[in-house]
């Protein structure tokens, strides 16, 4: 499987990005002029502040060249993970439904923090629920993280299972509605989070939980 | 043309430095000339009243591969890899504006490593402001931590350690000094001289502004005063955007090979970069200011030169080359431009289309500053007031309560929260989780430990002794995650020099840090010095700060704070004598004065050799060196981040003529509080190094019995006590 991750100018965690995939098949970074997604197999839209975060997080991103590619990529099925400004990214795109508002009380903040998972396109045995403890343990760091959407447009994703990542309790850092961390499209191939997953695969430095998600989003592509 | 009396002194000049560079040049300098003197004879670019004194620190050891005099030091962590570091100040703009101030000494520092050919992987910071309960210190602070974490977090580079100390006599002048790691390939590192008569000098990243005129000598070189509101024009501005597109730019400049040597622009701007490169090459350098990109068109060929605009680097092209780097630039959305061209006249020449417009030898713009002796002379006493805010009459309980809150002791989680510490997947202990930061360098097949210390309340007490105690916590920092030394850096943030008490403080200190680097066996690999740190109140208190940085074999071994399993032992290792002498107890009490016992290096030097060794083998659960607040605070933080309880007796040390209130409070290093199992702490005990077991490791409370002041806190009390300013923060 080949992972493509996306670098803009800004960008910060591409290369943890690229090393997270790396330990799941071929990686390569994709750079924001580039039309060509080089047979990506799926796409990873890493986080970071592209373009400096001006105008507005994601804002200016979503226009490069690489994001019309990525976006004819998630057209067409192919799985595409967006980590914090990537999923400010994607949401910006309009390829995910919501916004991300500046966090609760204004500040940068970066803590470990419990993710509850609805149901993933996995095998039984290996679904978050099932597993000890039943969450994932992955870093949080923006400032820009407080998923809103609209009142109904939250009962809808909720209704369809689009919801893909809650803050478990008393983890919420930003005060996201409905304590949502991360959501996926209708067709299930597009799915974003805040929380970075690509800083959780190596016990060292505190958890491998990340690669559940990296995990589920290779399965989401994979031919049926 | 020439220059009024009056200008040179406006510029900081004294009239004896201004006929001084009259006789160098044979004539009157004019505008240009003196603006870019004034900045390169400014005690921040000349260091002109700490050189002498900086000759004293021992620079050499095996594992150095850059020392002083480059834009930051390096040290080799095998594997063909080198890690370079440095401290640097930006304490006077962030006091005028604590936001840019403190993001841009974030830029600063990071530059200074990426010009080395280092990719930046760690930020530390060592703050310090007034009291919390005054409304400029708070609103400095909020504004430093912000910043700084602007430009860290924006650039992409972990902020994993620091320390904040807040005390009155930082009231007016806080102090910002930030540290970046770097980490390079030896072989790709480069040095900033110019060199080759006939190479294009170019520049590249962010275009020049009016921004930051005379930072060096107007606001850096001289007391901070009333009126300094009008000094905010002198305080750069930051973009950490345009900053990650020139590092990105200039690491794939010399990973390709391109550049024959580069070098930042910090303060005094061109200025201080030409004339550096050219001094550091033994050649000349030619300018052309109307090939600099500017922001504003009518800018004078001395605001260009002087400028501080920030995120530029300078760099030295083979001419041949000079395409191919304008492209890499062009990639990276870089400005650059051929700004002008290496000579063998051993003058800066600063031209505007061509005409001459200044005209100066290197060696005298750049080495001829005069160097000043100090005159030092101890003050009479404690010259820096006290305040008592613990009621005499606490008993040993609520004087726990009171130090675990206090601003100095608690979590500074508030603070660290607002930093992004995990990006780049290096670091291996996140702040508070253990007593050094902890990277891992996979490439290089190992890991770092760093630690950034600094006690400036001690060291006003005894310059010497205290600033020995900064040295020695972090080497015992480094030895509780199991890291030995290979390299020190520091930021020497003093008040006036030509003070008689400023001048004692300063070479006190300066001796102190010789004599303990020297008995450690530790290189000074680089280091920055900040003078005249006062306010209308006096000075601040003399505040060397220590940045060290050594390596662990296996980081998964590093040792946390925490105690980790109910049924430990608990013990104090090391040559330990606490007093209550300028203790965080004594501040509480009003009690301050001058003095300090003196630490036995050699014997600290010993523990913590036990202690690293100990950690390495894997024989310990926790380690945590005694500090702030003395071991009953060191005890409960390991409790509180272990959520363990502990029963310990503090008898055995009673032995020592050590009163019960020194026992629980006193403090002085060499202390480590460890916990493990029992046989394996006492196999630790040799004739080098006392271990004392004293408890163990169990149940809900902090259980402290000690002759007199016995004390017991129930965990949830002491954790509360602790957090309490997170909490309030937070909201």
């Amino acid at each position: 499987m080949i992972w493509g991750v996306l670098q803009f100018p800004g960008s910060c965690d591409e290369r943890d990005a690229l090393h997270a995939c790396s330990l799941l098949g071929e990686a390569r970074l994709i750079w924001h002029e580039e039309r060509d997604l080089g047979g990506a197999d799926a796409v990873v839209v890493p986080g970071g502040f592209s373009y400096g975060d001006y105008l507005r997080a994601g804002a200016i991103a979503r226009f490069s060249p690489a994001m019309e590619a990525v976006a004819e990529f998630a057209a067409a099925g192919g799985p595409v993970l967006g980590i914090c400004n990537g999923f400010q990214v994607l949401c910006e795109a309009g390829l995910l439904p919501g916004a991300l508002l500046r966090n609760e009380d204004l500040r940068f903040t970066c803590r470990q923090v419990e993710l509850q998972v609805g149901h993933l396109n996995l095998p039984e045995e290996t679904q978050v629920s099932a597993l000890p403890g039943g969450t994932l343990s992955i870093p949080a760091k923006h400032g820009e993280g407080r998923y809103w959407a609209p009142e109904e447009m939250l009962d809808e994703l909720e209704a369809n299972g689009q919801v893909a990542y809650r803050y478990a309790p008393g983890h919420n850092p930003n005060g996201s509605a409905r304590d949502i961390a991360g959501v996926r499209n209708k067709a299930g191939n597009v799915v974003g989070l805040m929380p970075h997953p690509e800083h959780a695969v190596d016990p060292l430095t505190g958890s491998t939980d990340g690669l559940r998600i990296f995990e589920a989003v290779a399965a989401a592509g994979a031919p049926a | 043309m020439t220059v009024g009396v009056a200008k040179h002194r406006e510029l900081g000049l004294t009239d004896s430095e201004y006929d001084l560079i009259v006789e160098k040049l044979g004539r009157e300098p004019n505008d240009v000339e003196l603006a870019m003197f004034s900045l390169l004879w400014s005690e921040h670019c000349a260091y002109k009243h700490s050189r002498k004194l900086l000759r004293r620190l021992p620079t050499e050891g095996e594992r150095v591969v850059m020392g002083p005099g480059e834009n930051a030091g390096a040290v080799d962590v095998g594997g063909g890899y080198a890690v370079a570091f440095k401290v640097e100040s930006h304490n006077h703009p962030s006091a005028v504006e604590p936001f840019q101030g403190a993001a841009t000494g974030v830029g600063g520092i990071l530059r200074d490593v990426f010009a080395l050919g280092a990719r930046p992987i760690a930020i530390l910071d060592s703050l310090r402001f007034g009291e919390l309960d005054s409304v400029r210190s708070r609103h400095l602070l909020d504004g430093a931590v912000r910043g700084i974490g602007h430009y860290g977090n924006s650039i992409g580079v972990a902020t994993v350690g620091g320390e904040i100390y807040f005390e009155p006599p930082y009231e007016h002048n806080c102090l910002v000094n930030a540290m970046c790691v770097g980490l390079a390939k030896t072989e790709e590192m480069v040095r900033a001289a110019a060199a080759g008569v006939g190479n294009a000098v170019v520049l590249m990243g962010a275009s020049t502004g009016r921004d930051g005129i005379g930072g060096a000598s107007v606001l850096a070189s001289a007391e901070l005063g009333d009126g300094d509101d009008a000094k905010r024009p002198t305080v750069q501005i930051g973009d950490p955007f345009e900053e990650s597109k020139v590092l990105e730019c200039c690491l794939e400049l010399l990973g390709k090979g391109l550049l024959v040597s580069l070098q930042d622009l910090g303060a005094a701007g061109l200025t201080s970069s030409a004339g550096e490169m050219a001094s550091a090459g033994g050649v000349g350098i030619d300018i052309d200011v109307a090939r600099v990109p500017l922001r504003e068109a009518d800018m004078e060929p001395f605001e260009i030169m002087v400028s501080e605009s920030q995120e530029r680097m300078l760099a030295v092209v083979e001419p041949s080359r000079v395409d191919e780097v304008l492209a890499v630039c062009e990639k990276w959305q870089t400005e650059s431009a051929e700004i002008g061209v290496v000579t063998d006249s051993g003058q800066v020449r600063v031209l505007r289309d061509g005409e001459v417009v200044g005209e100066m030898p290197v060696e005298a713009l750049v080495d001829g500053c005069p160097l000043y002796d100090l005159d030092p002379a101890e003050p009479d006493g404690w010259i820096y007031g006290n305040r008592q805010t613990l009621d005499p009459g606490a008993t040993a309980g609520e004087t726990l309560l009171a130090l675990l809150s206090s601003a100095n002791v608690a979590s500074k989680r508030w603070a660290f929260e607002q930093y992004d510490s995990v990006v780049g997947s290096r670091t291996v202990r996140r702040p508070e989780s253990a007593d050094a930061a902890v990277l891992q360098l996979p490439e290089a097949g190992s890991a770092i430990a760093v630690s950034i210390d600094g006690n400036g309340r001690r060291v006003a007490c005894d310059p010497y002794a205290g600033t020995v105690e900064a040295v020695l916590e972090c080497a015992q920092n480094l030895a509780c995650v199991g890291a030995e030394p290979l390299g020190l850096t520091n930021c020497l943030n003093f008040g006036n020099p030509e003070k008689p008490a400023g001048a004692w403080q300063l070479d006190r200190a300066v001796s102190g840090l010789a004599d303990a680097c020297e008995a450690l066996g530790v290189p000074v690999v680089g280091g920055n010095v900040s003078l005249y740190n006062e306010g209308p109140d006096g000075p601040i208190y003399p505040t060397p700060v220590v940045g060290l940085v050594g390596e662990l074999p296996d980081p998964e071994r590093a040792c946390g704070s925490a105690f980790a399993s109910e049924g430990d032992a608990i013990a104090l290792l090391g040559p330990f004598q606490p007093s209550l002498a300028g203790s965080e107890l004594a501040k509480l009490r009003g009690e301050l004065e001058m003095g300090l016992p003196q630490s036995d290096i050699a014997a600290v030097a010993a523990a913590c050799t036990t202690v690293r060794e100990a950690v390495r083998a894997g024989k310990l659960s926790s380690a945590h060196d005694v500090s702030d607040g003395g071991l009953a605070c060191a005890l409960a933080e390991s409790a509180i981040a272990g959520d363990l309880g502990c029963r310990v007796d503090l008898s055995p040390l009673l032995d020592r003529s050590i009163s019960s209130e020194e026992a629980l409070f006193g403090e002085g290093r060499g202390g480590f509080v460890l916990s493990g199992e029992r046989a394996a702490l006492e196999s630790l005990a040799s004739n080098a190094t006392e271990v004392l077991i004293l408890g163990e490791v169990g149940g809900e409370k902090i259980e402290v019995t000690t002759g007199d002041a016995s004390l017991a806190i129930g965990l949830v009390e002491a954790e509360r006590a602790w957090n309490a300013i997170s909490r309030a923060i937070a909201l």
